[in-house]
Parts: C-alpha cells; sequence; structure tokens
C-alpha cells in the first residue's frame, strides 16, 4: 500500500524542518509571548492583590478615624460639662459674694444712720436745752412790764431761734 | 429548508441521470476511463512536482506545474540535485526516473530520495507562515509591552492561552512549562497544515504517513525522555496486580507504550486523509456521471465536507496535542496514591475523545 508507507524523505524533511521550526519559535515566539503573559498574569495579579490590601487599610483607617472622632466627641463633651460645671460654681461664688457683700454694705450704713442719727438728736437735745436756757435766762434777766411785751419778746425770740 | 429541499430534489434525481452515462462510459472505456480511485490517491499522494491543473488533455494541454529540485542518493553514484521537470512524461535523467512518483534507478539500484516534493515544499511554505505569524505575533507583545492584545496577537492569544492553561496545565500538572514550546508547536503546525490541505491544490501534508510517523515518534521519545520512576514502575510492576498475572501485564504495559504514540500517528492520517478523499469523491461524481446536473450535488455536499473539514483541522490539532499531553503527564506524574482512578479515568478519557474524533 502506498499511502501508508512512510517516505524515507518526508520523514527526514518533516524532521529537520519540524526540529528548526520548534528551535526557532521556542526562541523567537513562544518564549516572549509565554513570559509576556506570565508577566501581565502576574501584574494583574499584584495589582489585584495591592487594591485588597489598599482596601483593608482604608478600612483600617476609617475605623481608626472613626475611633479618634468619637473620641474627639467624648473628649468635647467632657470640657463642655466641665466648663458649664465651672461657670455654675463661678456665678454661685459671685451671687454668694455679691448677696454678702450687699448685706454687709446695708448693715453698715444702717449702722452710720444710727450713729448719725444718735448725734443728731444729741446736737439737738443740746440745742434745744441751750436755747430754752438762754431763753430763760434773758426773760429773767429782763423783767418785763406787761404780759404783751413779754408774749412779743417770746415772740420774736423763738423767731429766731430756728431750728437750725 | 428550501436548500434541504434543493438537495434532497437532486439525490431523487440522481438515479436518472445515473442511467444515461454509464451507457456512454461503457463505449468510451478503450481510451480515456476515468478512474476516480486513481485520480484521489494521486491527489492525496505525494508529488515530485507542485501540479496545479491541466487544460486539454494529458499529452499535448498546457500544465500549470510547479517543478521541484528533485535530491537523490544512490550508494554507488553519491548525491545528484536536479529539477524535477527533467523527469516529466517517464523520461529518464542522470540514470534516475520516476515510477508512480516513485523515484528509481534504470539498472535497479538502491535509490534514497530526499527530494523536495510537493509535501516538503508544502512544509517548507506552512514553516515560513509559522514563523511570520508567531514572530509578528510576539513582536506584538515586545511592542505593546504589558498593555492589552492588538491586532494578530489578540487573535492567537487566547488559544496560547487555551493550550496552556486547558491542556498543559491540566494533563502535565506543575511541570507543564518544559513542555509548552513542543505542545504549542505541534498545535499550530498541525492545525495550519490541516488548513493548507484544504486550499485548492495543496499539498496533504498532515494526510501523510510520513509527517504523523514522525510527529508521533517525537511525542514517543518525548514522553521517554521525560518517564521518571514511577511511569517504569507502573509497566513493570502495575499495582494492585497479582504477580503471576504481571507476565501477561508488562507486555501489554509495553505494548501500550508504542500504541499510544501509533495511535496518534494513525488517527491524523485517517482523519486528513479521509477528509480529502470524501471531498475528491464527490468532486468525482461529476466525472462519473459526466453530467453537469450533478453539480449541485457535488457542491453542496463537497461545501459541507469542506467546512466540517475546518472544524476538523483544528480539532485533530487539538486532539493530537492534548493526548501528547497527557502522555507526557502519564510520565512525569510525581506520586501514584490515585494511580486506580488515574489510570482508569485517563483510558476512559482517551477512548472519549478517540471516539469524538472519528
Amino acid at each position: 500500500m502506498e499511502l501508508i508507507t512512510p517516505n524515507i524523505g518526508l520523514i527526514f524533511w518533516q524532521l529537520v524542518i519540524f526540529l528548526i521550526v520548534l528551535f526557532l519559535l521556542a526562541k523567537f515566539a513562544w518564549k516572549p509571548i509565554l513570559g509576556s503573559l506570565k508577566e501581565r498574569e502576574d501584574s494583574i495579579e499584584s495589582a489585584l492583590r495591592m487594591a485588597d490590601q489598599a482596601k483593608l487599610e482604608m478600612q483600617q483607617l476609617k475605623a481608626g478615624n472613626e475611633k479618634l472622632i468619637a473620641e474627639a466627641r467624648m473628649e468635647r463633651d467632657k470640657m463642655m460639662q466641665e466648663a458649664t460645671q465651672m461657670a455654675n460654681q463661678l456665678i454661685e461664688q459671685a451671687k454668694n459674694k455679691a448677696t454678702e457683700e450687699g448685706s454687709r454694705m446695708i448693715m453698715q450704713a444702717r449702722e452710720a444712720i444710727q450713729n448719725e442719727k444718735h448725734a443728731a438728736l444729741t446736737e439737738v437735745k443740746n440745742t434745744a436745752a441751750k436755747l430754752s436756757i438762754d431763753i430763760a435766762e434773758r426773760i429773767l434777766r429782763r423783767e418785763l412790764a406787761d404780759a404783751g411785751s413779754q408774749q412779743q419778746l417770746v415772740d420774736s425770740y423763738l423767731k429766731d431761734v430756728k431750728l437750725n | 429548508m428550501k436548500r434541504l429541499l434543493i438537495a434532497l430534489f437532486c439525490i431523487l434525481s440522481l438515479p436518472v441521470f445515473a442511467n444515461e452515462p454509464t451507457a456512454t462510459q461503457a463505449e468510451a472505456t478503450d481510451k480515456e476511463a476515468f478512474s476516480p480511485g486513481e485520480m484521489i490517491l494521486h491527489h492525496i499522494g505525494d508529488s515530485h512536482e507542485w501540479h496545479f491543473a491541466t487544460l486539454g488533455d494529458e499529452e499535448h494541454g498546457t500544465h500549470f506545474t510547479i517543478p521541484l529540485p528533485v535530491i537523490a542518493y544512490q550508494p554507488a553514484k553519491g548525491l545528484s540535485v536536479f529539477s524535477s521537470s527533467k523527469l516529466a512524461h517517464g523520461e529518464a535523467y542522470n540514470g534516475l526516473k520516476l515510477e508512480h512518483e516513485h523515484l528509481v534507478a534504470e539498472d535497479g539500484s538502491k535509490v534514497y530520495d530526499f527530494s523536495i516534493t510537493k509535501n516538503v515544499a508544502s512544509l517548507l511554505l506552512s514553516a515560513a507562515i509559522l514563523l511570520l505569524v508567531f514572530t509578528a505575533v510576539a513582536r506584538g507583545y515586545r511592542r505593546n509591552h504589558g498593555g492589552a492584545p492588538r491586532g494578530i496577537q489578540s487573535f492567537f492569544e487566547p488559544i496560547v492561552i487555551f493550550i496552556r492553561d486547558e491542556v498543559a496545565k491540566k494533563s502535565i500538572g506543575p511541570k507543564y512549562e518544559r513542555y509548552m514550546p513542543y505542545l504549542l508547536t505541534i498545535f499550530f503546525f498541525i492545525w495550519f497544515n490541516n488548513l493548507l490541505g484544504l486550499m485548492p491544490g495543496a499539498a496533504n501534508l498532515t494526510g501523510n504517513i510520513a509527517v504523523t510517523m514522525t510527529l508521533a515518534l517525537m511525542t514517543l521519545l518525548i514522553t521517554l525522555a521525560s518517564s521518571n520512576k514511577n511511569y517504569w514502575a507502573h509497566i513493570f510492576a502495575t499495582p494492585g496486580v497479582p504477580k503471576p498475572l504481571l507476565l501477561i501485564m508488562i507486555p501489554v504495559e509495553l505494548i501500550g507504550v508504542v500504541v499510544k504514540p501509533f495511535s496518534l500517528m494513525i488517527r491524523l492520517f485517517a482523519n486528513i486523509t479521509a477528509g480529502h478523499i470524501v471531498v475528491l469523491s464527490f468532486i468525482s461524481l461529476i466525472f462519473i456521471f459526466k453530467s453537469i446536473f450533478i453539480s449541485p450535488v457535488t457542491l453542496a455536499f463537497g461545501l459541507f465536507i469542506n467546512v466540517l473539514e475546518l472544524l476538523v483541522a483544528i480539532l485533530q490539532a487539538y486532539i493530537f496535542t492534548l493526548l501528547t499531553a497527557m502522555y507526557i503527564g502519564g510520565a512525569v506524574e510525581e506520586h501514584h496514591d490515585a494511580d486506580y482512578q488515574m489510570g482508569g479515568g485517563d483510558g476512559a478519557d482517551e477512548a472519549h475523545v478517540a471516539h469524538a474524533a472519528h
């Protein structure tokens, strides 16, 4: 059978040409192609891994931020509370002090008034006594004839004695 | 539907036309009897010249032929190189002549024929195409470094990745990288040559037993060269087989080593040659019936088979590559703990693929 009898020449050429093609393709085609494919796949894989890592880091960062914000908020609340407390305390203190001062001043005023009153009264008493003595002295010194002129005199004296 | 009806009509009308020419053929047998078998064998066989067409009759017509170099080695005379046109029409040159496309010496001495025949010329052409195409693809990777594939690169990249991921990685395992150049080269070599063989006037290279034998032998050599001790342990001391049975098992396993590449050789050869024979048979119908009315049948079926052959071209390349990868995978496999299932699965897969191929 001609069809299934391998021809030595064709075997030889097939072997030679195929091996040359295999060698050349392996060197100039398959090596760069497979190398580039592998490189590309590696780069895609590393990019994906990096993206995952970045996502994780972002999440961590976000969680950290949230924690910080929560802490800051707590701090602020605490400070606000403290400030309010302090302000209230101050107001209370001031109020107390003012009340105290007021009552003290009132007391002082009252005392002064009392003193002045005493002094005035004493003076009035003294003056009245002196005047009475004066009047009595004059009446006694001048013995007046009639009751009319006496009265007149008394009146004139009394007029003089203006309560100063 | 319409096409189907036409085809059906053609088949039904076939016997009507068939009656007439048988008589005329009988009258014409004396001189130019058309023998489809001879024509087909001539077309699928090798030739010392690349013949495209002949206008007019065999002796006086115009031949469109490319003469190819004849390279012959005779132990007595040494090497002789000359154009095949010197041997045309059965003429002898330098003591050599062609007898049914075989180069023989006039004195009957031994001749080793290393001629650049039609198949060798086609082989050189395919080698040039392969080199041009894949260096262009590789250039694409260099020029377009790290970027998305473009043009011819994007056509071949999925195929290369398919061979790497689905064929090499799955069949060979972690050591696949060493075998990638061979697997890719045989895949594209077989595919391109299958396609080239479908061109009008082209050679039937992958349907030539010498070519498929060489490819299968290379697969066998690579398998044996990369085999480890597990592979041989499996042959000479098949696990789970009683000692007396080994007397039978060892020869069977050894035959298996040879049968695997043998099946590769026959499968590719038979599939491609059969495709060519079927197409040529449909074309022969016109000449058998000597009627132009048979041409729609020829055209429809010839076209159908040709399109089918396009599928077969890539399928056979894939099967050859896959089985090669599986044989290599069996030879380099490290641990055989799942041997029982692996062996069964392997064989079943192979049988399945082989079944699908025919």
